[in-house]
């Protein structure tokens, strides 16, 4: 054989499919590579203001005020009762507020997605509203509401319903009520978008094929806002942990809950390890949290459940 | 599987239904024989859909009366009505699979587990969907959940089944085939069924009677070959099948166009402004020197010819302007007497294929 038809021959092989196959795994290439350089802005902001502020929260936790390498500050959470004691306040409050919020919210996410549409947002602008006033507005105004000397303490006085002031303020039930106040749009939104994609047909079929409307409520309705309602639960439940400014303001100095710590510890003992491995006992329980909720719906999902 | 031991007729008087100030029905009359395949054809916005709803109790009428055997169901709640449905996007439940969507109305009727589990079983079985009662609904192709809706519609055994479209989300091949399916399975189970489409060839296929509706009023109802071959409004014979429509007068009890007298088989309509009603395979070519007599001729003016295979259609235009359509096969005799675009052409109508209607 000639060089010339060997020549030849790898000519023709590379014109055939494997000119092809070579044109599209470029192409792939190509693809993932303008991919990329379009993430890039993003992932770069990513990394700067999450990986490695978090990164340096960690770093920062592994040194005591000596700045020695050393476990104390994990180890404090063991030791210091008041430390236990602002875990369980957190979560005390973060299940108090959340479960306030599905009793407040439900109903009202359930009488907006019936409403007509033109209605419904009209109703949804009142619910958004408060978004657009400041927290720390919304908690004074709170203040003004129900301290000892406020409206509703005032009004119930001059009513005769009770003679003495009701403590609402400045104590644990004020911080509930700031913070549930505050944290209700953010169960109503989601709930009321996963309620609006229920199909009102799915509702009828239960009604036609005898379920009585409490029935179709409870085996169709329900069900099928679980999603939305479990979004709904999470964003409230994660966003109470971390809560500062409503605590600090209507606590009243007697609630102290896991974020007004680590104010204390940085800015008044200006201990930052300490106040970096709070941050990421938090973070953690937080994400395992997550995780555990993850798994319970995806449980959920691999069932009779549709991922829908 | 004993469903509809004794079909229910159902009997509706004075129907009316009002969408604000907007009349969606208008003093509605009809009665479905026990057992009988009702179908309500119509138009979108023509009704069809709001009657099927106040029958199964989701829209409550302003007016009327509907009897179902001997009782009044016009102010029962739907959950109470025993009445199946399917439902045009199936409406089943996303969250359950399909053997809990074909239960759900067993289990609302306190069936116990074991005879739950037989007559879904069978319910199934019915629908030739056996084994597949482990499977989410996400799982399942548009014809597998078409079939499941019906499962679920028929497993309680009502006497009375609604469906409203179920086949318009299926292909042409599927939705034949389901048309011939679901109509076996009314011969089989004999329940009461009224079915609500806007596809006059479904209706047709599958109906022992047909409703046309239109505007909130039942224009006609018959069986289909009666509805095809005597529509009585123009509507009826425009809405089902092709028609061409040709201006005709009564006078001295006999029918003219243009001066040439047409002959009917039928006995003349009083006197005054009508509509023939020409179906295009009705018409025939006739050949110069064909023989005409007690044949209704209509001159016309070739303008295309369109081939389909099997078939042909014929374009032409009447002296004042109409067109006229002709459809026939294509065998070697018509296609011998078919003139070139441009040219004369004679159409023939045979006296008793002559329907008249009033205009509208």
């Amino acid at each position: 054989m000639s060089a010339q038809t060997a020549l030849m021959q790898e000519k023709a092989g590379r014109s055939g499919p494997d000119l092809n196959t070579q044109a599209l795994h470029m192409d792939a290439r190509r693809e993932s590579l303008r991919l990329l350089a379009l993430l890039s802005p993003s992932l770069l902001l990513v990394f700067a203001i999450i990986i490695v502020p978090i990164g340096w929260l960690f770093w920062l936790s592994l040194f005591d005020e000596a700045g020695a390498f050393s476990p104390a500050n994990y180890a404090r959470f063991f030791e210091q009762a008041s430390y236990i004691k602002t875990f369980i306040t957190t979560f005390k409050v973060a299940f108090i507020v959340t479960g306030a919020c599905v009793l407040l919210g439900y109903p009202l996410a359930y009488m907006l997605s019936q409403l007509p549409r033109r209605a419904a947002s009209i109703c949804l602008i009142f619910v958004i509203l408060p978004f657009w006033t400041s927290v720390l507005v919304r908690t004074y105004a709170w203040l003004v509401i129900l301290q000892r000397k406020g409206l509703i303490n005032s009004w119930l006085i001059d009513l005769g319903v009770i003679s003495q002031p009701l403590s609402l303020a400045n104590n644990f039930s004020g911080v509930v009520i700031g913070m549930t106040h505050i944290l209700l749009p953010f169960l109503v939104l989601p709930l009321y978008a996963s309620m609006k994609t229920i199909d009102t047909d799915c509702l009828r079929a239960g009604m036609n094929l005898g379920a009585d409307p409490a029935a179709t409520f409870r085996q169709i309705f329900f069900p099928l806002s679980l999603p939305g309602l479990a979004s709904g639960v999470v964003i409230v439940f994660v966003l109470c942990l971390g809560f500062f400014v409503t605590p600090a303001l209507m606590g009243g100095g007697k609630v102290i809950m896991w974020a007004m710590r680590m104010e204390q510890t940085t800015s008044l003992y200006s201990n930052w390890g300490a106040g970096a491995a709070l941050g990421v006992v938090l973070l953690v329980v937080t994400l395992a949290l997550l995780g555990l909720f993850q798994w319970l719906l995806g449980a959920r999902a691999t069932g009779v459940w549709s991922s829908r | 599987m004993s469903i509809a031991p004794s079909a229910l007729p159902i009997g509706m008087r004075g129907i009316e239904k009002r969408f604000g100030s907007v009349p969606v029905l208008r003093d509605l009359n009809l009665d479905v024989e026990a057992g009988e395949f009702l179908t309500l054809l119509g138009p979108s916005g023509s009704g069809k859909t709001t009657l099927l709803m106040i029958l199964a109790g989701f829209v409550r009428a302003n007016a009327g009366s509907i009897r179902v055997g001997g009782d009044e169901i016009i102010t029962t709640p739907p959950h109470k009505r025993n009445i199946g449905m399917v439902f045009q996007n199936y409406a089943l439940f996303p969250h359950m699979n399909v053997f809990h969507n074909i239960a759900f109305p067993l289990k609302q009727r306190g069936v116990a587990a074991a005879e739950t589990a037989e007559r879904v079983e069978k319910a199934l079985d019915l629908v030739k969907l056996q084994g597949l009662g482990e499977r989410r609904v996400d799982q399942l192709s548009g014809g597998q959940r078409q079939r499941v809706a019906l499962a679920r519609a028929i497993v309680f055994e009502p006497r009375i089944v609604l469906m409203d479209e179920p086949l318009s989300a299926l292909d042409k091949g599927l939705r034949e085939h389901m048309q011939i399916e679901l109509r076996s399975l009314h011969r089989r189970l004999g329940m009461t069924t009224v079915y609500v489409t806007h596809d006059q060839r479904e209706a047709i296929t599958m109906s022992d009677r047909i409703a046309v509706m239109n505007a909130g009023r039942i224009e006609q109802l018959d069986k289909p070959e009666s509805l095809y071959s005597r529509p009585q409004t123009q509507f009826v014979a425009g809405f089902i099948g092709e028609s061409n429509f040709i201006p005709v007068e009564c006078r001295n009890g006999s029918v003219w166009y243009e001066e040439r007298r047409i002959h009917t088989a039928a006995a003349t309509p009083a006197a005054g402004q009508y509509l023939m009603v020409v179906r295009p395979e009705k018409l025939r070519l006739l050949a110069n020197a064909e023989p005409t007599s007690g044949v209704n001729v209509l001159n016309a003016t070739l303008s295309d010819i369109i081939y389909q295979g099997d078939s042909f259609v014929c374009y032409a235009v009447l002296r004042d302007g109409r067109q006229l359509t002709l459809r026939d096969y294509c065998r070697s005799d018509v296609l011998a007497k078919m003139p070139a675009p441009g040219h004369p052409v004679s159409f023939g109508l045979d006296a008793q294929d002559t329907i008249l209607v009033a205009a509208d």
